[in-house]
């Protein structure tokens, strides 16, 4: 059977080139990582312009400053979204997806020639609904509702990015296939490549939902299709819209999986468990388009009900269960490096100038309490009234998506570059400031979005004081407050986004080559980091620390949860 | 490490540390406690959405909407009709580009059922400051039974965005004891 399975000469197997990583060990396909950087490249320009509009959003919205215009206001929040949501999370996943894949498992890239056909799609489609957005008439938001209508190729866009993401994603599964074939590795994949494979399965569920409603309603921008049913349109497309946020969970839970062991040396406490979660992500995510559909019409309580719990919250269940295992994997591999003294002393003295490490532990720890805790409370069946497109929406999603995933891909970011792009972090100083910055700016727009939300400030909207309606009346003060410390925060979080963009694009202009010689790293790796043969769950530790984290966030969570149920209860009377 | 495959080849028969297995018990008993909390509020909870809805045309909803305020119409504010609709009456309120009409008179205690759709586009009734949010959609008559608890006046913005005009529409609930 040897044979069989040995390259001959002239094939794919035998064209590729491959070099050692002298940090890791680890063998790098040279194909996989020019498409690597490539696609972190394409992320970091779109975060940039997204990151840009977004600062412009939110300033607007600060009553005080109210910068922009209403048309550039509508037309700017579309591109924002689209922009950051969209094309910097999915490009950066794409990148994570063949790390985990070709890098992790020692392979060569499946068809390389297709990869780099995917990424031309994703780049013409993103470039594409840009161009749609600045046009000026397809400010539809994000989600583009119908009737509203925009731009045929705002929506034609969106669907080659989709193909070329798509595309993007058959490779991780055919170089999956490849490394089994051509053993790589020995035994499971890594518990990173099979979170990078929870996030690939849930893209294809969420790209074809895209699929299914965004070319039936380019089809109808044409002129060919006379109708597209609203109600329709929002359960189908939020089958895209959210569980792509889904595709960010698995994939920022797998980076931090991926950090841990990086910077300390932490293995899982247990690879069934943290397996097991990562499965119910697969098996029960997706039905959180109804999350959308709560206030809306037409659906049954009993359809909202099971949908919108993840079927009795068995995929907050996986969130929940990575809750305690990834802080658990970081005081077991803490102890083992020996800060062993009370609760916290591995906490304390964790590497918390290290950029990566501290990134990560911030986006763990408010991805948890900000954007998790308000996620379930807003959808929960009745309480998703209180909150149903008010600004709080935003709020929580920023809790997710910004300080949760952004931050872990910034934080993956100080490795990709030194690894993949073998360029060292410059200005190490200001690079051990920047997630501070980023987390703080990010932590307070999502709260105090949520604030102004519970006082019933609407999302989307260019003035809240009403001033032009026909039937002008007060939305509360506290809310315009809310809205201000919202605009300070937004100045905040893009000053650590500068900041990263600036760093990022500095290194890979002028970092410090590592590819010749054996400089060490401004940011070094856990010792462990090269052994890679030593590898399996944790063994039985005592961890004080984490069952302390763990207890004071299920305590805000029952908490937080039973105020608005109180809040609710007092509202008019409805049924 | 997380990112080399386990050493154990039979990881599954690894035992599984007793600080996960309890958080996985109290996360999934909380996660069945939240799940079955909806379901009881619909019985002892007093704020429940209505999933009774109907579909309709657009210019139907409107000559039911227009019929409704010419029957009860009190009084005109800027230009719009102020309806004062006998109490347990049905309510007619219409969502367009890029205002809530007719305005309302309720009385505080009675139950109205108030009926949603748009013309046009989608909008989101958010009724200030009481904070309770709904979504109007064209081609969809949705119907909630609504008792304001609280005298005064109410205003509703729009929360769903339906382009350039979104942050002037407007609408005004008064409720009178």
């Amino acid at each position: 059977m040897a044979a069989i399975d040995a390259p001959y000469p002239g094939s794919a197997a035998a064209a590729a080139i491959f070099r050692t990583c002298r940090f890791t060990g680890l063998k790098v396909d040279i194909a996989a990582q020019r498409l690597i950087m490539a696609n972190a490249v394409a992320a970091v320009v779109f975060l940039a312009v997204g990151g840009v509009m977004g600062l412009l959003v939110a300033l607007t919205r600060w009553p005080a400053v109210h910068l922009l215009p209403s048309e550039w206001f509508y037309l700017v929040l579309t591109g924002h979204g689209a922009n950051v949501l969209l094309f910097w999370i999915i490009f950066f996943e794409i990148a994570i997806l063949y790390f985990a894949s070709a890098v992790l498992l020692g392979s060569r890239i499946a068809t390389p020639k297709i990869a780099w056909a995917a990424f031309v799609l994703m780049l013409v489609g993103a470039v594409m609904t840009n161009v749609a957005v600045f046009q000026g008439d397809s400010s539809v938001m994000f989600t583009s509702y119908p009737p509203m209508q925009a731009s045929p190729h705002f929506y034609l866009g969106l669907i080659i990015f989709a193909v070329g993401a798509l595309i993007g994603v058959g490779i991780f599964f055919g170089t999956l296939v490849i490394a089994h074939g051509e053993h790589t590795y020995e035994g499971s994949i890594p518990l990173v490549t099979f979170g990078a494979l929870t996030a690939a399965i849930i893209a294809v569920f969420t790209l074809a939902s895209g699929a299914i409603i965004l070319i039936p309603t380019y089809l109808w921008s044409l002129g060919l299709i006379t109708e597209i049913d609203p109600l329709m349109y929002k359960v189908v497309w939020w089958g895209m819209g959210h569980s792509s946020q889904q595709i960010n969970v698995a994939a920022h839970v797998s980076v931090w999986y991926a950090i841990g062991a990086l910077t300390i040396g932490a293995k899982p406490l247990s690879e069934k468990v943290s397996r097991s979660a990562f499965l119910l992500y697969i098996l029960f995510l997706q039905l959180a388009s109804a999350h959308h559909l709560l206030a809306d019409p037409g659906m049954s309580a009993t359809w909202k009900i099971v949908n919108t719990s993840y079927l009795m919250y068995l995929a907050v269940l996986g969130s929940l269960i990575h809750g305690l295992t990834v802080p658990g994997a970081l005081e077991a591999a803490q102890r083992r490096n020996g800060y062993t003294k009370g609760a916290f002393e591995w906490l304390r003295k964790a590497p918390w100038g290290n950029p990566a490490f501290a990134g990560m532990f911030l986006s763990l720890v408010m991805f948890g309490f900000i954007g998790g805790i308000s996620g379930v409370v807003l959808g929960t069946e009745q309480l998703n009234l209180l909150m149903h497109n008010t600004i709080y929406v935003p709020g929580h999603f920023h809790g997710t998506v910004v300080a949760g995933t952004t931050l872990a891909f910034m934080a993956m970011t100080y490795y990709v570059l030194p690894l993949i792009f073998q360029r060292d972090v410059i200005w190490p100083k200001l690079a051990r400031w920047q997630p501070y910055l980023f987390g703080i700016g990010a932590a307070g727009i999502s709260l105090f979005m949520m604030g102004a939300g519970t006082l019933g400030i609407p999302r989307r909207h260019w003035d809240i004081t009403l001033t032009d309606a026909m039937h002008p009346f007060d939305l509360p003060s506290g809310g315009f407050l809310m809205m201000g410390l919202n605009g300070l925060s937004a100045v905040i979080a893009a000053a650590g986004g500068i900041l990263y963009i600036v760093i990022t694009v500095g290194t890979v202009l002028w970092g410090k080559r590592l590819d010749k010689g054996d400089a060490p790293l401004n940011f070094p790796l856990h010792k462990q980091a090269a052994t890679v043969a030593e590898y399996g769950s944790h063994t039985t530790v005592k961890l004080p620390g984490t069952i302390i984290l763990v207890s004071i966030f299920f305590l805000s969570f029952v908490l937080y949860y039973f105020v608005n149920w109180k809040y609710l209860s007092e509202i008019w009377l409805l049924r | 490490m997380a990112i080399s495959p386990p050493r154990n080849r039979l990881w599954w028969n690894e035992p599984i540390e007793r600080v996960e297995i309890g958080w996985i018990v109290v996360a999934f008993l909380w996660g069945l406690f939240m799940f079955f909390f909806m379901i009881a509020w619909h019985f002892i909870g007093g704020q429940n959405l209505s999933t009774e809805t109907y579909r309709i045309k657009p210019p139907a909803y409107e000559e039911k909407v227009v019929a409704f305020a010419e029957k009860y119409q009190v009084a005109e504010e800027d230009g719009t009709p102020v309806v004062r609709p006998p109490a347990g009456e049905d309510v007619y309120l219409l969502a367009r580009l890029w205002e809530w009409w007719p305005l309302l008179e309720l009385k505080k205690g009675q139950s109205y059922r108030i009926h949603l759709s748009s013309l046009d586009w989608q909008h989101g009734f958010s009724l200030q400051p009481v904070n309770i949010n709904i979504s109007v959609h064209p081609g969809y008559e949705q119907i909630i039974t609504l008792t304001p608890t609280q005298a005064g006046e109410f205003g509703i913005a729009c929360n769903e965005y339906c382009g350039i005009g979104h942050h002037m529409m407007t609408g005004r609930i008064r409720v009178v004891e």
